[in-house]
């Protein structure tokens, strides 16, 4: 085990692939001489030379197309966007080339491409900068959604997103990246995808999280402790494939759930985990499933006003008694 | 050195054979698209149906010349040419286009996605100008491979004002990649042309613009156009860099099954306009040049034309006969 930032294990993540298969290569805005916007590619360029680190213009469309293409024609791209938000240029791309050409295929053509970046809400970067958009790439098939919340899940999940063949969205939260943790000393180590952690065990209600979404619940958590309230919360690691199984077993015990997440709240992920736990376990439940979110509203800009649309640990613990009331 | 007799003559032979070659290509996609129509109005195909006739000699021109596999194709959504000249059988086309579990995409493509990676093509698109940004990545394996196969990218007009097509040209033309950019420009995007829909419609310009040299051709004659792509290929494989050709041609029916051969493209274009048109027909134009060169009699190309109908008779008994996908295959590949 070595202690490091969640940033560097990204990097240790992406320079292990590298070192292990020929065919992975990166690319994006600014990845290689300038040395990652976030400096998670720094050094890399200078490890493997221009033709495995490409800079590429501030187009999207064209990264997007640069990894579909070459993992269509057999490579394995991890591609970089400077910020999630910036991958909206290239939904056409994402959307309707890289997660259906198998499926449009019949199995014929793979694209193992990692599309990934920083996501999360905050700093005041205001509404085109700062918001969390997982459920647009969870909604569409063929897409595999991770967002790690520990620098040991960013290695190993990273690592299991460049082996899979299939397109994995790959949401990192710059909130996170200077975050410490044990990463384990294991170029083989990797994270296998649909495989939600119980992060804490406890016996009166269920808080389900990913990504910074955990570190709210387990705030939550320990302050309700000191009341009492025994949580457990769950790290859902990757949004698809889902592993309402853990969820459901952790629900059927606590007969309560609230779901925390940043991004908005209308048609999201949660609303989606709300629905399946009412169908796995509509029985079991003692109060309705609860949800903390973003506002819907594009990000405000004012302290204050972000404040107020930023999801924290103290709506968990209002939403927590909510559940017990 | 003057050649001998003897070399004229297997030189002539090896003409013959070729262009025999090409023009039976030719008449069997235009009897395939003739057909499909039909198909389609027995409601035996569903969804679009975007046919290729006229435009023929920018397929028989320059996929026959490629290394399959090694090289790849991108293509449109009109792609049922394409495949074909790829060497996908004409029964796996047939049978994609009409639903069944033995086309060439297991029926989940359809004819907007028909694909054969094993002969290279790697698919027909249903996005314009969706295949560009992709050739920049087929492209980029090429050239990280090092090999000195070529990324084949058609496209149509309509694509040239589509924003992504730049960002991709740009960055082929940047990093220098092998990608032969096929221009298909049939005068029309569905029902907007070209005077009606580009600010600059020097297409060529445009892709100097990005770096990519550049030139405009005659689509309508086989031996422009395959002349045109040799040289083309030639520089790409030898320089490893990009090259863009504009194909002047004519579609001849609509835009698709939606916009009607008898009466849509009359909001758009005059039967006059079709007619002149089709005095250049690719087809009869390679004819009547193997003819006077001796090398096709009117009985040969009767022949041809009788083979090829039995083979899309037979793809046609193929497709029906064929099973449709099961049903418990609708959830495969949605992942690898």
């Amino acid at each position: 085990m070595a202690t490091m930032r969640y940033l560097q294990a990204i990097r240790l993540a992406i320079t292990e692939e590298m070192e292990r298969d020929p065919n992975v290569f990166l690319c994006g805005e600014d990845v290689g001489q300038y040395q990652g916007t976030y400096r998670v590619t720094e050094g890399l360029l200078q490890k493997f030379g221009p033709m495995r680190v490409v800079d590429t213009p501030i187009s999207e469309i064209g990264i997007a197309g640069l990894a579909t293409g070459s993992a269509m024609a057999g490579l394995r791209p991890v591609a970089e966007f400077m910020t999630w938000s910036f991958a909206l240029e290239a939904m056409d791309q994402l959307v309707n080339h890289a997660a259906k050409i198998t499926y449009m295929s019949g199995g014929r053509i793979h694209c193992p491409v990692v599309f990934r970046g920083p996501a999360g809400v905050g700093t005041q970067l205001s509404a085109q900068h700062s918001q969390s958009m997982e459920s647009w790439y969870a909604h569409t098939p063929g897409f595999k959604v991770v967002m790690p919340f520990t620098p040991a899940d960013a290695h190993g999940l990273l690592k299991q997103a460049i082996r899979d063949d299939s397109p994995v969205i790959f949401m990192e939260h710059a909130g996170l990246y200077g975050t410490h943790g044990e990463v384990p000393d294991d170029p083989d180590h990797v994270v296998e995808f649909g495989k939600a952690v119980v992060r804490r065990k406890g016996k009166d209600c269920t808080l389900v999280g990913y990504s910074r979404g955990v570190l709210m619940c387990l705030r939550a958590a320990e302050t309700l402790a000191a009341e009492g309230i025994d949580c457990e919360v769950i790290d859902l690691r990757t949004i698809v494939p889902l592993d309402m199984d853990t969820v459901a077993e952790s629900v059927c015990k606590t007969h309560r759930a609230v779901i925390a997440q940043e991004e908005w709240r209308n048609v999201s992920v949660g609303s989606e985990i709300a629905a399946r736990i009412y169908e796995m376990a509509f029985d079991q439940m003692d109060a309705p499933v609860e949800r903390v979110a973003g506002a819907d509203v594009p990000m405000p800009y004012a302290k204050n006003l972000e404040r107020a649309a930023i999801p924290t640990d103290s709506d968990v613990v209002a939403a927590v008694k909510r559940t017990l009331a | 050195m003057a050649k001998t007799v003897a070399e004229r003559s297997s030189e002539d032979d090896i003409q013959r054979q070729e262009l025999t070659a090409l023009y039976r290509l030719m008449v069997l996609i235009r009897r395939f698209e003739e057909t499909v129509y039909q198909k389609f109005h027995e409601a035996k195909i569903g969804g679009y149906l975007h046919r290729y006739d006229g435009q023929e000699a920018l397929v028989a021109g320059i996929i026959p010349q490629l290394q399959l596999p090694g090289d790849y194709i991108l293509c449109t959504y009109r792609d049922h040419a394409h495949a074909l000249a790829c060497g996908t059988s004409p029964g796996a086309v047939m049978a994609e286009l009409m639903g069944r579990a033995t086309g060439c995409a297991g029926g989940k493509g359809g004819s907007m996605h028909l694909i054969d990676p094993e002969n290279g093509f790697l698919g027909g698109d249903g996005i314009v100008g969706g295949p560009v940004p992709v050739s920049l990545g087929v492209g980029y394996a090429i050239k990280y491979r090092g090999t000195k196969n070529v990324c084949v990218c058609y496209f149509g007009d309509g694509a040239m004002n589509q924003g992504g097509v730049h960002e991709a040209f740009n960055m082929v033309g940047l990093y220098k990649l092998p990608v032969l950019y096929i221009l298909e420009n049939n005068q029309f995007a569905m029902g907007t042309s070209v005077s009606r829909s580009t600010a600059q419609p020097d297409f060529v310009k445009k892709a100097e613009a990005h770096g990519i040299r550049g030139e405009r051709v005659d689509g309508m004659d086989l031996l422009v156009v395959r002349e045109a792509a040799s040289r083309a290929l030639k520089h790409i494989r030898e320089s490893g860099e990009p090259y863009f050709l504009e194909l002047n041609c004519y579609r001849y029916v609509g835009h698709g099954i939606g916009d009607d051969n008898t009466k849509g493209w009359q909001t758009y274009r005059t039967e006059d306009e079709v007619s002149e048109w089709k005095l250049r027909d690719p087809i009869a134009k390679l004819r009547d040049t193997m003819e006077a060169r001796g090398y096709l009699t009117p009985e040969q190309a009767d022949k041809i034309d009788e083979e090829v109908r039995e083979e899309v008779h037979a793809a046609i008994v193929f497709a029906e006969s064929s099973p449709e996908p099961a049903l418990d295959s609708l959830y495969d590949h949605v992942y690898s």
